[in-house]
Parts: C-alpha cells; structure tokens; sequence
C-alpha cells in the first residue's frame, strides 16, 4: 500500500517537472516553427537566442539587486521585459546579417549560415561572459506540498506555477496574434505563397524579421524559465536546448504552433520519465532517437500537415 | 520615400537617410551590444557581480554607426568600377596555377621532415595533415553530395575508438586495425544513413547532429567498455611494419633503429608517423580525384545539383548518398584509428560537436568541392590558431563568423574552380 | 502525317485507365483514360490547372496515383505497370523519360556531363560498382567512350555540340531546354514525356523542335506532349487529349479538336453549344498562351 503511495508520489512529481521543462521545449520549438514555416529553413542559432534570453534575465535579476529592488514580481516582470526587448534585438540582426542576404543563394547557403552563427554566437557570450557557470539563487522558493504521508510528497513550486501561467499566457496571445491579427494573416500568406503576398502589398522582408522576433521573444521566456528553475547559465545551455526544441517541433509537425507545444511537453516529459525509471545518462539519447524515429515513420508529425513536393 | 520628397527643401538628401539609419543602428547595437559587452557577469564566491564595460559598448556603437553610415554614403557615391565584373568570383583561379599550388605543396609536404626537422614543427604538421584528411573525406559528403552531415566527427570517434578497443582487447596490431577501422565506420555510415538519408537535406542536417553526440553520450556512459570519459591510455603505438621504435632492450623485439643499424631517436617515431598521415591523407586526395571521374563520382554532383532530374533520369537517390556517406565515414574512420595510434590515447572529449563544426568550416571555407581549399582552409583553422596562441579564445568565434562571412560573400569557398570531369572537345573550355 | 487511334497496326505503348489523383480535398485528375499510340505524338492540352503536369508527375513516378492502372507496354519486358515501380525505376525498368517545365538541369556540370549522368547505369555496371573504373580497366573506359559518342550524336541532333564543354546553368534559355530534351534522349527512352517544351522559344527554335520531334517518331520513339503552344500542337501531334479539371473532355486528331465544342468552352468559357467559327478558335492558341 505504503509503496503503492510512493510510486504515485513519485510518478506526479515527474510529470509536474517535466510538464515545466516541455513548458520551455515548447516555448522555443514555436521559434524553429514558425520560421520554419515561413522560410523553409531550420534557424540552427535559434538555441543561442535562447541561451542569451537566459543570460539577459540573470543579468537583469544582478541589476536589480544592486538597485535595490526587492519586490519579487517586479524583479520577475523586469527580467521578463528586458530579456525579450534584448533577445527580439538578437533575432531580428541574426535574420537581417545571416539569412535574409541568402533567400536566393544555393540550397546549403543558409544553413551553413545559421550553424556559423549559432558558433559565433555561443563564442561571443563565452568570451564576454567567460566561460563559468553563473548561479542564481532561488527567486521565488517555497511552494504547495501534497501527499506528505507517504514521506515523497510531491511539490509544485510557486515558480512552477508561475512558469505554467506564462507559458499558457503566453501560448493564448500567440494563437490570437496569429488566427486573428493582420500580422498573423499577412504571415500565414507568406507561409503559403511568398510571391502572391507580395503582390497584394504585404511587405516580406518586414514579416519575416518578425517571425524572427516573435520566435526570439518567446525563446527568451525559455531562458527566463530555465535560469529560474535550475538557477544556473552557462554559454553552451543554446545547443542541447536547441536540438531538443527542434526534436519537439518536428514531434508536433513542423508548422504547427499548438504542435510545437505538445511536441515540447512529450519530450519534457519523455525526458524526465526515461531519466527516472532508465538512466538519466542515456536522456539525451532517447531524445535523438524520437527525433529519428519521428522523421522517419511520420514525417509530418503528431499535428502537422502533409507536405506535396512540387516537380 | 521621405528622403526622395526631401529633395528641394533638404540640402542633401542622402545625408539625411545616412544619419536617420546611422541613428536606428546605433539604437539596435545599444540594446545588443549594453548587455555583453558593457555589462560582465562576474563569478563572486557563490554570488554575482556585475561589471562593467563601458567603453567596448561604446566603441561597438560607435564602429556600428559609422559603418552605417559610409555604407549609405558609399551605395549613393561610390561606383563599383567596372573592372570588377570583368572578373566574376567564380574564376578567382584558373585551374593551372591551382595544380601548381598542389604539386609544390605535396613537395613541400614530402620533404616538410629535412626542411624543419623538430618535433614542433611536425606535430603541428601531422595534426593539420590530420585535419586536411579529414576535410576531404567530409568534401566528398557535402562537397560532392551536397549532403550536410554535422556529425562527421562521430565516425572519426568509431575509428578510433576501433583501434583502441580491438588493441585493448584482442590485442590486435595497427596496421591490422587501420582497415577494419576504415570498414566499421563505413558501416556505422550505412547504418545511419539507411535510414536518414530519404530526409530532406536540413533535416539530414540535423539528425546526424544528433547521432554525433548520441555516440559522444555512448562513449562517456559506457563505462565497462570504454572507461567512459577517463578515456583509454597506453595504445600501442604504430610499429615500422612489425618493427618497433622503442629503445632496443637485450632479448626484446629487433626495433626500427637496431635493424638499420642507426642510433635511436625518438624524432623518427614522429616523423613515421608524419609520413604515415601524409601517405594516408594523400590517398584519400587520389581516390576522390579518381572517383570523380567515374560515374558513381558523377552521380554525387548530379544529386547535389537537383535530385528530382536524377530520379527522373533513374538514378536512386538513396544508394548513391549512401556511397557517398559510407565512403565519407570511411576516411574519417581511418584518420581516427590514426588519431588514436598517434596520441595512445583517446577519451570522448576528443570527438564534440566542435570538431564536427572545424570540420564542416574547413570544408565550407575551402571551397566546397575544392581539393587545394581544403588544405589552405585547414592550414588557415588549424595552424594559424597555433601561432596566434594570443587570440585562442577568438578562435571558434571567428570561425562562426568566417562560415557566415563566406556564405555571404564567397558561397563558393576562398578557392573554388570546377572542371569539366570529362570533355568532348581537346584543349580549354570557352570562357563564358 | 495524322494517324488516328483507329489505325490497327500501331498498339498502343501506354494504357492509362481510370487514374485519379487527389491531394486532399482537391481533385487534381479524376477518372483519366486514354491511350498513347506507339510511335506517335500523343498531345496533352488544357487550361491552366487542369491536372496536365500532375499527370506526368503520375507517369514518372512522383506521384502514386490513389486509383487506376498505368500500363506501358514494353516490347521486351512485357505490360509494366508504372504505378507499381518505385519512382526512379520509372526510367529505367519502364523506359520513360521526362522533361521538366522548369528546366531541371545539373547546372553547375558541363553540357557533356549533364548526359553522361544520364547514361549513369549503362556506365556503372560497366565499371562494375566503380571497381573496375577506379582500376582503369579498357572495359570501362570502352563504355565510356561509347557513351561520350551517345551524348556526341545527341548533342549534334539538338545543335549544341559546340558547347558540350560549357557549364550547362551558363547556356541560353532555348538551348537549355534542348539539352534537357537530349538529356532525356541518352536514357534510350521508349516514351519521352515533354512538359511544355516550346515555352519560352522564338518561332524559329520552335520550328526547329518541331522538327526535332519528327524525326524521333520516325526513328521509334514515343512522345506525349504537354503544350500551350497549339501551333506546335496541331502541326505535329497526332492525337489531342484534352484535360480540364481533372478530367478527359476530348479526345481525336488535331483537326477534329479544333472545332469541339466542349473544349472551345473550356478555353473560352463560353455557353454556346454550336461550334465557333474558325477566327475564334484560332484563337485558342493564344489565348493557351498568354495563360502559360
């Protein structure tokens, strides 16, 4: 019986860490799918966008402790505001530098383009910031307890709660911005035809680059996210991170914005549960061969669409 | 637009757009440029301290603006003279001189050991003859195949991790295990790509990204097999074909010096092995010359150049990526078993993404395709870095930069020139 | 010159029956049947969208059709049928080769190489899985040699033989279109399927193709035609399949296409039953071409 409790305790405290860890899969799969989406390419420095969000909030939190602020949701709300006008700054020149001169160039032109800038970036951060990973002390400790008795409570931290309410904030406005806005309809129209749209007077280049910001805004979150829950950053965090998110975008379909989600959460999810009843070691691993297996037996992923090859 | 309409009231209209984007520009390096470089997160005991840097931000600002500004001014005043496009960037070379430059630095590589004689010099020789091999073995996967695999470095780590456990455990000599090295990674190559080479060209991309490091993952955890990331020592080193180069001892082995009769030195062990690489490197230089010309060769560049015409032409796509990854594979497996006899030594660490990515930029910076870039592109990565020890932290940043720099500028590499495999007519083809 | 399908003596070389192809919702051919005629040129014609490239794309093996039977009638293999072969083995197994509408050559290779590609197996069995190639062996540099002189004689029947050393993607418009078509011809096809090859050249290198076209069905080989030129249409095709929307409205001599009142409706989109006068559909021709 007692077991019986243990087991349960010990299964929803998985499912609550790795429902917040997809939380930030998911938040930066919807920059590689939107992007995707919109240019056909896969953004490799899309991860590093993200690592310099985690790196803004952990700089943003310092400031505001030498300034002297000690209200906690306005230390939070800062690290949120200047981590997304810094990271939309990142993606939007990243677009500008790297991709937007290639649109025209060989097949591999911009993806050997991105893998550069994904080094490039990852190295500028190392030899500003030195190569130390940075501790954050908790921000928001405490949090709710249940199932005390069976001595594996399982805790829900106020910081995941917290994280939850922004994600799912942030995943409505998402969806609104892109079902209901101009922005979202004149995207939707590049997505399908880049030529057409611009033929009826939607600027490309401009909608383009704000794909990138939208991407680069919402992987700063992630780097809030993580820096908050894990309480350290380090330069090369953008790499795994990257690939992962990449793996939850195809899971979901490649595409698909509410697939990017689901595709995050599976892989947190997957991830937490293998490290707990496998090898935490061989995590990674089970990652890549869901990435495999997905492009493999179901290219089009949980949520997206099939894609005819044009001849 | 507002610039045009400016045009009576305004004095100079072009110097009104060139400070309005200088001013934009200089906002956007503010916000990028504040947080790294003006602001330093420093380690202190457990907690954090923020330093600061204001000049480097202030220069990045200022660098940014200015730039914006001669580059507004330049596209309206300076006109590109027309003898620039006499000269298209596609005949940087033409191709005499560039087999010049082959046959004079094989030389220079033959007689490299006479010439400079210490054991810096060829140890810094061997390691970039290292990198030159396996440049072109990954040429002929993303130069020729136009197949971008970001986890070449994976079949360099079966290669030598061939060598080291067949060694460890069987006891299985060099020159034994330099073959089977080659053959095991090939087959890795194959059983990777089976699968993954239907995938679209970005997704293969990053798949092989994945399989790089889920061998990296393997290797650490493996513990029982691979001594996980403590790596395995004492490798036997490579013997002169059955002779070895240690000190000569009384009932032991007849080693290289006491056969021929010459005094021992540790410099002939290293020079062997220059020799060795240098033989090896060469090879795989001659098969890709070869195979070129033939038709599976042909077929690399034809899928390369648009897959939908040689599936209409029934040519099986699949196969022929598939020879091309395995014989790609191949040649990484052989370096690495070289690798691994050289240092007597391997771990993990030897094998992350990094190498993969100076791989891939030594390719990409050389042209892809290109035979002599792949030696001056890994002579630019690999020695240079060794004598601007100085700027070792810049190294990997400019390299990122460069593959940007060179996509953007010179897609086709610093040397980049295809002839014709084969020719109807005798003598050099028109100039277009 | 026009032979019909009646004539008796000439089998047809493909069977089309019943073929439907949907992406979707959208119905892109539906119930298609025809035949094309050995040693004839069999024109697809249509409006714009009317499932004429998806039908190639069917035939060659990009596509796999959700119903239907394509058969193609191989004088030493026996009945092939396409919509089993997996798509590159259409080429090979079948004997059928195709243009593209947006030129697809390996642009960065020579002309020469282009059609060397082309004969990819012929050689590769030749150097037996490159073993003998990279020994240099007589045998395949024999095989070689023939195949240069394939692509020579090709090269000569095209007009391109001048510029067989040149990078293919640096050659005209026209020319590269020519090549395409001799690139096709190197794979020995037994049917050539021709995706708009008279888009985008002048009158006179239109009259040279057609020409060119001739001469291959004198010679045995079997073209299907997809065209918006209908000068070139009705001047050498033997047989008109009309498509619109998917579907078959017509089918006969050139002649007898001319003046269907079904197909006048579907260029023109008038009402009227009775047929137009000869002015008008004349005119049809243009009218195909300003929608190319």
């Amino acid at each position: 019986m007692i077991d019986l409790y243990r087991e349960t305790a010990i299964f929803l405290q998985q499912l609550v860490n790795g429902i917040t860890i997809g939380a930030t899969y998911g938040l930066i799969a919807i920059g590689y799918t939107m992007v995707y989406g919109i240019i056909g390419m896969i953004n490799f420095a899309h991860g590093e966008i993200y690592m310099i969000g985690a790196f803004v909030a952990v700089m943003t939190y310092v400031v505001m402790g030498m300034l002297g602020v000690q209200s906690v949701p306005l230390a939070l709300l800062a690290m949120l505001g200047v981590g997304m006008v810094v990271t939309a700054a990142y993606g939007w020149t990243v677009e500008r530098i790297a991709y937007r001169p290639l649109r025209r160039s060989f097949r591999l032109a911009p993806l050997i383009s991105a893998i550069g800038m994904s080094i490039a970036l990852q190295n500028y951060v190392q030899i500003t910031q030195g190569a130390r990973v940075k501790p954050l002390p908790p921000v928001l400790p405490g949090g709710i307890h249940f199932l005390e008795e069976t001595g594996f409570g399982v805790k829900i931290t106020w910081l995941q709660i917290f994280i939850w309410t922004v994600t799912v904030a942030l995943m409505i406005v998402f969806t609104w911005v892109v079902a209901r806005t101009a922005l979202g309809r004149q995207q939707r129209a590049c997505e399908q035809d880049q030529l057409m749209a611009a033929l009826v007077g939607v600027n490309v280049d401009r909608i383009i680059s704000l794909t990138f910001v939208m991407g680069a805004v919402l992987a700063a979150v992630a780097g809030l996210i993580v820096t908050l829950q894990y309480g350290v950053v380090d330069f090369h965090i953008g790499f795994l991170a990257g690939v992962k998110a990449f793996t939850a975008a195809v899971l979901g379909g490649i595409g698909s914005l509410p697939g990017a989600m689901l595709g995050g959460l599976l892989i947190g999810l997957i991830e937490t549960f293998w490290a707990a009843y496998f090898s935490g070691a061989y995590k990674d691993v089970a990652t890549f061969g869901i990435l495999v297996l997905v492009l493999l037996f179901r290219p089009t992923g949980l949520l997206g669409r099939p894609e005819t090859e044009k001849v | 637009m507002s610039a045009r309409l400016l045009k009576h009231g305004a004095p100079s209209p072009v110097l009104v757009t060139a400070i309005r984007e200088a001013a934009l520009t200089g906002l956007l390096v503010v916000v990028l440029a504040v947080p790294f470089l003006g602001l330093k997160i420093e380690n202190a005991g457990n907690g954090l301290l923020l330093e600061t840097r204001w000049p480097a931000a202030f220069i990045a600002v200022g660098l940014a603006m200015g730039g914006r500004v001669l580059l507004v001014l330049g596209r309206e005043w300076w006109h590109r003279p027309a003898v620039f496009d006499r000269f298209p960037g596609t005949v940087f070379l033409s191709e005499r001189p560039l087999w010049g430059l082959g046959m004079a630095g094989i030389l220079l590589a033959l007689f490299l050991p006479l010439l400079l004689p210490n054991r810096y010099a060829i140890d810094t020789a061997t390691t970039l003859l290292i990198y030159v091999m396996l440049g072109w073995g990954l040429n002929i996967v993303v130069g020729l195949a136009g197949l971008l695999d970001l986890g070449y470095v994976a079949f360099y780590a079966v290669g030598a991790y061939s060598y080291a456990l067949l060694s460890l455990y069987f006891d299985y000599s060099f020159w034994l295990c330099l073959p089977l090295a080659g053959l095991l990674a090939a087959l890795f190559g194959i059983l990777l790509g089976f699968p993954v080479l239907r995938l679209r060209g970005d997704y293969l991309a990053i798949v092989t990204l994945g399989f790089g490091e889920i061998i990296r993952v393997v290797l650490t955890n493996w513990n029982t097999l691979t001594h996980g990331s403590q790596g395995i020592s004492g490798i036997p080193r490579p013997s002169f074909f059955g002779l070895p180069f240690g000190v000569a001892v009384e009932g032991g082995p007849v080693t290289f010096s006491a056969f021929f009769g010459i005094a021992h030195d540790p410099l002939h062990r290293v020079i062997f092995l220059y020799y060795l690489i240098l033989v090896l490197a060469l090879g795989t230089n001659a098969f890709t010359l070869r195979i070129r010309r033939l038709p599976i060769g042909r077929a690399w560049e034809a899928l390369r150049e648009d897959e939908t015409a040689c599936r209409a032409l029934g040519l099986d796509p699949t196969t022929i990526k598939l020879s091309a990854f395995a014989i790609g594979a191949m040649f990484a497996g052989l370096a690495g078993s070289f690798f691994a006899a050289r240092q007597g030594f391997v771990s993990p660490e030897s094998f992350a993404f990094l190498e993969s990515a100076i791989i891939l930029a030594i390719v990409v910076l050389g042209g892809m395709g290109s035979q002599t870039g792949v030696v001056v592109a890994a002579f630019v990565l690999v020695v240079l870095p060794e004598w601007f020890r100085d700027f070792v932290e810049y190294r990997m940043f400019l390299f990122g930069a460069a593959m940007v720099a060179v996509m953007l500028w010179r897609p086709q590499g610093l040397l980049s020139h295809r002839a014709p495999t084969l020719r109807l007519s005798p003598g050099p083809a028109p100039p277009h | 010159m026009q032979i019909t399908d009646q004539t008796p003596s000439t089998p047809p070389l493909l069977e089309v029956e019943h073929v439907s192809m949907r992406f979707g919702g959208l119905v892109a051919i539906n119930d298609l049947s025809f035949t094309a005629t050995a040693r004839r040129i069999t024109a697809i014609i249509g409006p714009n969208g009317a499932g004429k490239t998806t039908l190639f794309n069917c035939l060659t093996g990009f596509y796999r059709p959700g119903v239907g039977r394509m058969t193609l009638h191989h004088p030493v293999r026996g009945p092939v049928r396409l919509e089993r072969l997996e798509g590159f083995r259409v080429a090979r197994e079948a004997g059928v080769a195709r243009t593209f509408q947006n030129i697809r050559l390996f642009p960065r290779m020579s002309v020469l190489e282009n059609l060397i590609v082309a004969q990819h197996h012929v050689l590769m069995r030749a150097s037996v899985c490159t073993i003998a190639g990279l020994l240099g062996l007589s045998r395949y540099r024999r095989a070689e040699a023939h195949a240069v002189g394939k692509a020579r004689h090709w090269l000569e029947r095209v007009g391109l033989v001048a510029h067989a050393d040149r990078e293919a993607g640096t050659l005209p418009y026209g020319d590269q279109r020519r090549l395409e078509i001799a690139r096709a011809l190197c794979t020995d096809p037994l049917l050539l399927c021709l995706d708009e090859p008279a888009a985008g050249l002048d009158p006179r290198e239109s009259q040279d193709l057609n020409r060119l076209l001739r001469s291959l069905r004198a010679e045995g080989v079997t073209i299907l035609l997809i065209e918006h030129d209908m000068s070139v249409v009705m001047e050498i095709s033997d047989k008109v399949v009309v498509l619109d929307h998917g579907q078959k409205i017509a089918v006969g001599p050139p002649a007898a296409i001319r003046t269907n009142p079904a197909v006048i409706r579907a260029y023109l989109g008038e009402e009227e039953d009775e047929p137009l006068p000869p002015e008008i559909t004349g005119a049809i021709g243009e009218e195909g071409k300003a929608h190319g």
